[in-house]
């Protein structure tokens, strides 16, 4: 991550600063969007997501619960929660790995902010939802099978 | 330009449940429009940062495989009801937005 | 003619065990309505009656907790906020559609459809406000046009969250409209030759190849719905894609049909509370 961006938003002011910063254009919004992991998101497979993410081989474990549908009602809105019980957990990364473009988003968690995400995803097809933890300079995954159907009676 | 969004802060203990839902199409790229058969360009939200009482507690990046109308839940162990929480995002285009709300 | 229609359709329903003595071509509303909830509630022992307003989630967990995290936080909720602004601005006159709606427009939806007798027909809440719209020099909205109609009905009806379907079915002409939207259901229709009634009667709880299907009780209380969390529907609205899936071309919405249609299958869901503007899938 652009070390300047992170150091801005460590700041007190945090957030507000680059807001204001950007509204002045001072922070261009190319330049805060040029902080986004472009390769991460635009890559095709989930190897090459987890590599862009910096998780090249996390270790699974049962301390991440994902709470996600069997079956997806709607693969366009599909809720997933991840929940974290690893100490010092900092980060969390959702991936759908079938999707054409598999990571979804990553949440830097600090100041108090617990291991915990609640979104909503979409889903090409059935697949792995996988979560990435990071946690004391170490990552863990955890995944769940969403099924994903075409539905026939929505009209 | 873009639709204020909504922020839910409660207390659940020493823990604030916040709750965010923005309004944003998350245009991918890659879908076809159904009248004109052209590829709806993609504009999505790419970052949403979160602060409480000016701490940061959320810094998210996200792409296109977020739903439109995106959701965002998060807990921050020790705020406390009346803090301050600030949500902003940005978009790849550059549109932005931001909203607040007091923790009840 | 018709009565034989019915009555074959019937018989054939009843072959699956369905104690039908009492749904003739010449039962009443109520008795309709008590036969069917039978017939469910002893196919279904363990889905409560309440329960039924949640139509097919109400038959899978999975579902159901999609829904109910889904509507912690609506993703359509700017669009319900785009009907209230619709709702709460006066029109070129001054006037207000809660100044020409009984009750202001709270709590009234369960008793629509109702059958107006001095025009003769069954008026919908539709036809309501577009009566409001036109007594105060405004032009109707098409009621097939979810960006107006839909739009608005996605906030108005709200109004009524809670309140107990109450649509009356009183003296000939009304039971004769009533009779009218039975036919419609009951009859088969299309190239696929189905009747509403082969599924969301004889089918209703079932699975379809991936589709669970929603029973006619408790149907008519959710709506409009934001399919996918975004597309708005109302009821009418999905008539008419009923009609498209089994291959028929669909009469139009706020037209005799429907709206004789939506009286008898409102009366089916009397006595359960109404909730507008949900999601499904």
């Amino acid at each position: 991550m652009n070390a300047l961006r992170r150091n801005v938003l460590k700041s007190a002011a945090g957030a507000s600063a680059v807001a204001v910063a950007v509204a002045a254009g001072l922070l261009k919004p190319t330049q805060a969007m040029a902080a986004w992991n472009k390769a991460a998101f635009e890559a095709k497979n989930v190897g090459d997501a987890m590599k862009g993410i910096g998780a090249t081989s996390p270790a699974d474990s049962k301390d991440i619960t994902i709470k996600a549908p069997d079956i997806a009602e709607n693969g366009a809105v599909v809720p997933v929660e991840v929940t974290s019980g690893i100490a010092g957990t900092s980060r969390i990364a959702i991936l759908a790995e079938k999707n054409a473009q598999p990571l979804v988003g990553t949440f830097d968690l600090t100041g108090g902010a617990q291991g915990f995400i609640s979104t909503r995803i979409k889903m090409g097809q059935t697949s792995l939802v996988r979560a990435v933890v990071n946690a004391g300079g170490k990552t863990y995954t955890a995944a769940k099978e969403v099924k994903v159907t075409i539905g026939g009676c929505g009209g | 330009m873009a639709e204020p969004m909504r922020i839910r802060a409660t207390m659940a203990g020493d823990v604030a449940d916040v709750k965010v839902l923005m309004n944003h199409p998350m245009e991918t790229g890659t879908r076809k429009d159904a009248k004109t058969g052209q590829l709806v360009p993609a504009h999505f939200i790419t970052e949403v940062d979160a602060t409480i009482n000016g701490t940061p507690v959320l810094n998210a990046e996200i792409g296109g495989a977020v739903s439109k109308n995106p959701y965002l839940g998060f807990k921050v162990k020790g705020a406390k009801a009346g803090d301050k929480v600030v949500v902003n995002w940005v978009d790849n285009k550059g549109d932005k937005n931001s909203a607040e709300a007091t923790i009840g | 003619m018709k009565q034989q229609i019915i009555m074959k359709l019937l018989t054939g329903v009843a072959g699956l065990g369905i104690a039908l003595g009492a749904v003739s071509a010449h039962a009443s509303p109520e008795k309709d309505r008590q036969e069917l909830i039978k017939y469910y509630t002893t196919k279904f022992p363990n889905v409560k009656l309440e329960d039924y307003v949640y139509g097919a989630l109400a038959f899978d967990a999975d579902s159901k907790a999609q829904y109910e995290a889904i509507m912690e936080f609506p993703p359509f909720e700017s669009q319900v906020e785009a009907g209230r602004k619709m709702w709460e601005t006066p029109f070129k006159n001054g006037k207000t559609y809660a100044s020409c709606l009984p009750n202001g427009g709270k709590q009234i939806a369960g008793n629509y459809p109702m059958f107006d007798e001095a025009r003769g027909k069954v008026v919908t809440l539709h036809d309501v406000i577009n009566s409001c719209r036109t007594a105060n020099g405004e032009e109707a909205f098409k009621v097939d046009d979810m960006k107006t109609m839909g739009v608005l009905t996605a906030y108005m009806r709200t109004l009524s969250d809670g309140m107990l379907m109450n649509v009356k079915v009183e003296g000939p002409k009304a039971t004769a409209a009533y009779e009218d939207g039975k036919k419609t259901f009951y009859s088969r229709k299309g190239q696929l030759n189905f009747a509403c009634a082969t599924c969301h009667v004889q089918n209703g709880g079932n699975y379809l190849r991936s589709e669970l299907i929603s029973p006619v009780i408790g149907h008519a209380v959710h709506w409009p719905v934001f399919r996918g969390g975004d597309n708005l529907v109302t009821l009418q609205q999905r008539y008419q894609g009923c009609f498209t899936q089994v291959r028929q071309v669909p009469p139009p919405q706020g037209g005799e049909t429907m709206n004789n249609l939506e009286y008898f299958h409102s009366a089916l869901s009397n006595g359960l509370p109404l909730k507008a503007s949900v999601f499904r899938k």
